[in-house]
């Protein structure tokens, strides 16, 4: 296949930045999109030019490292993959591409298709975690035995890989559904449910203060999650903190 | 609680609270309104109940005022607020991709009703003020005193074909507007459960259902004379 | 210096009790007082910081990724073993360390071993209080999977993502203690050398990849939890970033490297498609408790398999060659990883490789999608001789199980693995070698720890499924705090560590030197394609069967292609941005010394062990032989140049285990 690419080019965190036309010959169908783009970046380094910088590292769609906005989607055109598990066979020969970074005010640009994600990391520091010490003189693991709904509802909120694709499809650029999947997973265990009251006001507050914007339930983030996050977790984040607004 | 309106869940939560206010608002608004098509007389009388009724009058009507412009306001602040969360936007973004055009704009579908209801107090409630509160007419009746003047001077209004335009316009944005507005504000107060599948259902049915009988409401008026 | 394992006295079942209740602590006012710097945030180095932190050390964390929550612990799939022994089948703390010790072929560490039997209950009790959401019964108790060689159900899981959802366990436990200051965090910084001050490991140099930025960082000592080296060969299923650097430098400035030839080659993995590939995907070795691994019987229907002429669902029974089966009737499609890789290999070599470059064998689920549609016809009263029905109910069975891996494999390969079987081959995946440690994880460097998969310790000569994530955790969580106490007991009145040191000033000005050779070096090759070509080295003549002839050659190639990467490598930009190719080339450059001493440790070590298959010692039948003479630890010190490194041997010695032969069959 022959493509054009069009791909937002930044030298830095103050540079105005721009998008620039790359041609590229021979990609073949098998390969993942990142593959399409090491071709790329093998061949600017060969020609003497500055390869374009992206974030990637399993490649294999858990690390949530990856990035990218393409074509107008996080992760691209298909559903429930990471950018690392595209593959070049969801696009045809003679397209143009155009590939952004993900944009939000709390996930500024380091360079080209690099952006700043630790927004995620701080808001986890703010109550992401139960507090227990890590001695393992805890109870024994079956002493506390918990639904298994419940217990797969939270499995299904832990598989948030923090990629920020939520962010980057939401028109306002909400984190809603990473910050709900996190409260989601602990606000339904009995050992979380000690510390719920404070986890989510602490968590929501920390939200608010990088920046994100506000969740008007588009429902973009959902469609666009490589994890398949549901809405309902949002729902249940906004529960545990009306909840815990009333205590107090 | 006071920092409450202060957290972005706070303020969704309020938005949707109103909202919800707001669509039992226009339930109400809908059935009376409906009345003038089945049987001008009924509809006259409860007219001039709402319009005279202390209850409604001092302290309905100033509530609807305020959750009417509490909505507009805040959903102007949180559209502004959001804006600012992403301050360079994509070259390129398929929306469609994932997620109803409802969905993303109803800042415009609200703005477009916002218009709408200029429209609509300058027809009608500065008006009613006008007559009740600056000249004291409290009797509700028609200038020769034959019979009330509520279904008169609503029939009146619909004669203009423009305004009749315009309102049906209104109410296709208000179809959009609902659409999406409606589950999203049960969402926002964080009912998502096994019964969001039905009330999805009873949404799409109100969304279209209420615009779509004003839109009857005005044609009929229009077209009756 | 002779090694000293510095094993406990006493039986082996009271000796880390016994350690526990002898060594030495550090009171909490003192610890105030210390600063321990851990490099990496996977399972062993996150847990070790957040542990270290909660007993009141000051830690400095550093990961080269974006965030420690994603280190690659996070795509560990199948499970983490404890003998807790819920199932109730026999399994206890020595069954583990059994298996363990009989899995990696006799060439680990007895006490260190049962040592991580013991703790790993603690390990399950200790993540299901920090939230983990482990699988479960309708009862609301924890549920356990088989694995591979052994003989019970013990290993604890999240679906197929074990890994992800015990690192943020561990992560969980770090953000509370960054969040109360006591972790001060370093995201994007990579370790690029460990400073020693008279004769104690007392900090790092590390690179901020944002900036560029060469920072001093000091403490009182250094935790490497920093993982394995697979990707020497290229094409791993190890992260892209994951590297030997941190373990590289440490043993230049005199850590031991254990072991380093043996590696862990998996054998379900998506085969490579291409020139193009840049990493492989596992599929996790849970599918081999319902695939069944076949080739066909017959060279013609290879070729007409090759040339697209014939469908795997057209050929019959009688066609095909079940060869684990056929091998192993005991253990069958479960044999451990080593023996499975090694038989695909072996078919494949003998030409019955099923895909176009003849590197893949059929791993089919036909015959698990009729047994459980049997058992679910049976279950709801439908009609069982109907075969289609029964194939739709068992598929959906296997969906329940595996959709993710399904889903991931149609992804990658563009082929619906419900229809036809899937195609995998063997791929390097773990390297049990690894820096050489004492009992205490500490390395021949005082003050220098190492855990997880950068050491050497537990696995001997080959890894069991599900294991790499109790050793991580136990590492970090439960030994690591209590031996490095022991050490730091010394420290409590030497007071903070300056780095203006001639040490520091030393290491910066190396690691300056290098950057500055590899940015001004324009030469006219990118880092890829010498990773690329020393990866070709490694896996033809270091992979899943050596012999001398290869491995000799391989070393004489590697040492030539260093010296080419040096003269010839191009690195664009600058160091003082952040700059992807320069950290890529810093990394290579260390796979580069590391791939050679891998060939030597290869070479000298003539017998076959686990994941170490050397061809000229083998039984008749094509298995392992291993020898009497081997049974030691090879940690090899820097000289200065790879080939020149000195080898120190620690003997390994079998008191509560009888060294027998492993068999499969």
């Amino acid at each position: 296949m022959n493509l054009t690419l069009k791909i937002w080019r930044q030298k830095n965190a103050n540079d105005k930045g721009k998008l620039v036309n790359y041609p590229i010959s021979d990609v073949s169908p098998d390969m993942s999109f990142l593959e399409m783009l090491d071709v790329l970046n093998e061949g600017l380094i060969n020609k003497g030019d500055e390869p374009v910088e992206f974030d990637h590292d399993c490649r294999e769609g858990i690390c949530g490292m990856c990035s990218l906005y393409i074509n107008g989607e996080a992760h691209g055109p298909d559903r429930g993959v990471t950018t690392c598990q595209l593959h070049m066979r969801m696009f045809k020969d003679g397209d143009t591409i155009v590939i952004e970074p993900f944009r939000a005010t709390a996930f500024p640009v380091i360079k080209d298709l690099v952006v700043d994600r630790s927004a995620f990391d701080r808001i986890q520091h703010a109550g992401g975690f139960i507090s227990v010490n890590t001695s393992g003189n805890t109870i024994d693991a079956n002493a506390i035995p918990v639904n298994k709904h419940d217990a797969d509802d939270a499995f299904s909120a832990a598989t948030c890989i923090g990629c920020g694709a939520c962010v980057a499809s939401c028109k306002n650029s909400s984190a809603m559904l990473f910050v709900g999947a996190k409260v989601s997973q602990f606000a339904l265990l009995p050992q979380g449910k000690i510390e719920a009251t404070d986890r989510v006001l602490n968590m929501v507050k920390q939200m608010d203060e990088e920046g994100f914007g506000n969740c008007t339930n588009t429902g973009a983030c959902e469609v666009e999650c490589p994890k398949g996050i549901s809405l309902e977790n949002i729902a249940r984040m906004n529960r545990e903190y009306l909840k815990a607004s009333l205590k107090g | 609680m006071s920092g409450i309106l202060n957290s972005s869940i706070g303020r969704k939560v309020a938005m949707a609270l109103s909202a919800l206010f707001l669509m039992v608002f226009l339930l109400q608004h809908f059935a009376i309104n409906m009345l003038s098509v089945f049987n001008p007389d009924t509809f006259n009388e409860v007219s001039h109940f709402m319009g005279t009724f202390w209850v409604i009058q001092y302290l309905m009507q100033p509530v609807l005022i305020f959750g009417v412009i509490f909505h507009f306001v805040m959903g102007f602040v949180l559209e502004i607020k959001n804006n600012s969360a992403r301050k360079i936007s994509y070259a390129k973004n398929n929306g469609n991709a994932n997620s109803s055009w409802m969905s993303r704009n109803m800042i415009w579908s609200g703005l477009a009703i916002l218009a709408f209801m200029i429209l609509h107090f300058i027809d009608f409630w500065f008006p009613e003020m006008n007559i009740k509160y600056i000249q004291g007419d409290m009797s509700g009746l028609l200038a020769d005193g034959e019979g009330f003047r509520y279904y008169e001077e609503l029939v009146h209004k619909f004669e203009n074909p423009i305004r009749v335009a315009a309102y049906c316009l209104a109410f296709v944005f208000l179809a959009l507007h609902l659409l999406h507005g409606f589950m999203s504000a049960f969402q926002s107060v964080g009912a998502n459960n096994k019964y969001t599948k039905s009330l999805k259902g009873f949404a799409k049915v109100y969304a279209i259902g209420i615009p779509l009988g004003f839109i009857f409401i005005a044609l009929f008026h229009h077209l009756n004379h | 210096m002779a090694l000293d394992s510095k094993i406990p006295k006493g039986p082996l079942a009271d000796k880390w009790t016994n350690y526990k209740n002898s060594n030495n602590l550090v009171n909490p006012a003192n610890k105030r007082l210390i600063d321990v710097i851990v490099v990496g945030t996977g399972l062993a180095g996150g847990s070790a910081a957040a542990t270290l932190a909660e007993l009141g050390y000051n830690v400095k964390a550093f990961c080269f990724q974006d965030s420690p929550r994603r280190a690659h612990s996070i795509a560990a799939q199948g499970g983490i073993n404890a003998a807790k022994n819920y199932q109730g089948d026999g399994d206890s703390t020595y069954r583990l360390f059994y298996d363990t010790v009989k899995g990696g072929d006799y060439r680990s560490r007895e006490a260190n071993v049962y040592r991580l039997a013991e703790v790993s209950a603690n390990i399950i009790d200790q993540c299901v209080a920090q939230g983990v959401p482990f699988a479960r019964e309708y009862g609301g108790l924890l549920d356990n999977r088989s694995f591979g060689g052994v003989l019970v159900s013990r290993t604890f899981y999240a679906a197929g993502q074990t890994g992800q959802q015990l690192l943020l366990g561990a992560y969980s436990a770090l953000n509370r203690q960054i969040g109360r200051g006591k972790v001060k965090m370093y995201n994007r910084h990579e370790m690029l050398d460990v400073v020693i001050v008279d004769g104690k490991a007392r900090g790092i140099i590390a690179r901020n990849l944002v900036t560029g930025e060469i920072e001093r960082h000091s403490a009182h000592a250094v935790v490497l939890g920093t993982g394995g080296y697979g990707n020497v060969f290229f094409l791993s299923t190890n992260a892209m970033g994951s590297n030997v650097t941190a373990a590289w430098k440490a043993h230049k400035r005199g850590a031991y490297f254990a072991n380093p030839c043996y590696t862990q080659i998996h054998p379900t993995c998506i085969p490579v498609s291409g020139d193009h590939q840049s990493k492989l995907t596992l599929m996790s070795e849970s599918l081999r408790n319902d695939g069944r691994i076949w080739v066909p019987k017959h060279k013609k229907d290879v070729d007409a398999i090759r040339a697209g002429k014939l469908k795997p669902t057209q050929l019959e029974e009688a066609d095909r060659d079940y060869y684990l089966e056929r091998r192993y009737p005991a253990f069958g499609n479960l044999v451990p990883r080593d023996v499975a890789s090694r038989a695909a290999k072996e078919r494949c070599d003998a030409g019955f490789g099923v895909n176009a470059t003849g590197e893949a064998v059929y791993l089919d689920f036909a015959a698990a999608f009729m047994r459980y549609g049997k058992e679910q016809a049976h279950v709801r009263g439908l009609d069982e001789s109907d075969d289609a029905l029964v194939r739709k109910l068992g598929q959906e069975v296997v969906k329940n199980k595996y959709g993710n891996l399904f889903q991931m494999y149609e992804k990658i390969v563009d082929q619906n693995p419900y229809e036809t079987p899937m195609m995998i081959y063997p791929a390097v995946h773990y390297t049990m070698g690894g820096i050489w440690v004492d009992y205490n994880l500490q390395t021949t460097v005082p003050g220098l720890y190492a855990i997880g998969e950068a050491n050497f310790s537990d696995h001997g000569a080959n890894r069991l499924g599900a294991s790499a994530l109790m050793q991580g955790l136990a590492d970090g969580y439960f030994v690591l705090p209590y031996t490095i106490g022991d050490y730091l007991a010394d420290d409590i009145r030497t007071g903070p560590i300056p780095t203006n040191s001639p040490a520091f000033d030393e290491a910066e000005k190396s690691v300056r030197d290098n950057i500055a050779h590899l940015i001004d070096n324009k030469g006219t090759h990118s880092v890829d394609y010498f990773h690329k070509r020393l990866g070709k080295i490694m896996w033809n003549k270091c992979g899943m069967a050596r012999n001398a002839e290869d491995l000799n050659s391989a070393i004489s190639e590697i040492a030539e292609l260093r010296k080419e990467f040096w003269k010839d490598v191009r690195v664009p930009g600058t160091n003082e941005e952040f700059n992807e190719e320069l950290a890529k080339a810093l990394r290579v450059a260390d796979f580069l010394e590391l791939g050679e001493l891998f060939a030597k440790d290869a070479l000298l070590r003539e017998e076959s062990a686990g994941g170490h298959f050397r061809e000229e010692h083998q039984t008749p039948e094509g298995e392992a032989k291993r020898r009497k003479e081997f049974q030691y630890v090879s940690a090899w010190e820097f000289k200065g140049e790879p080939k020149d490194a000195v080898l120190h041997k620690e003997d390994l010695v079998y008191e509560n285990i009888e060294v027998k032969e492993r068999s499969y069959k």
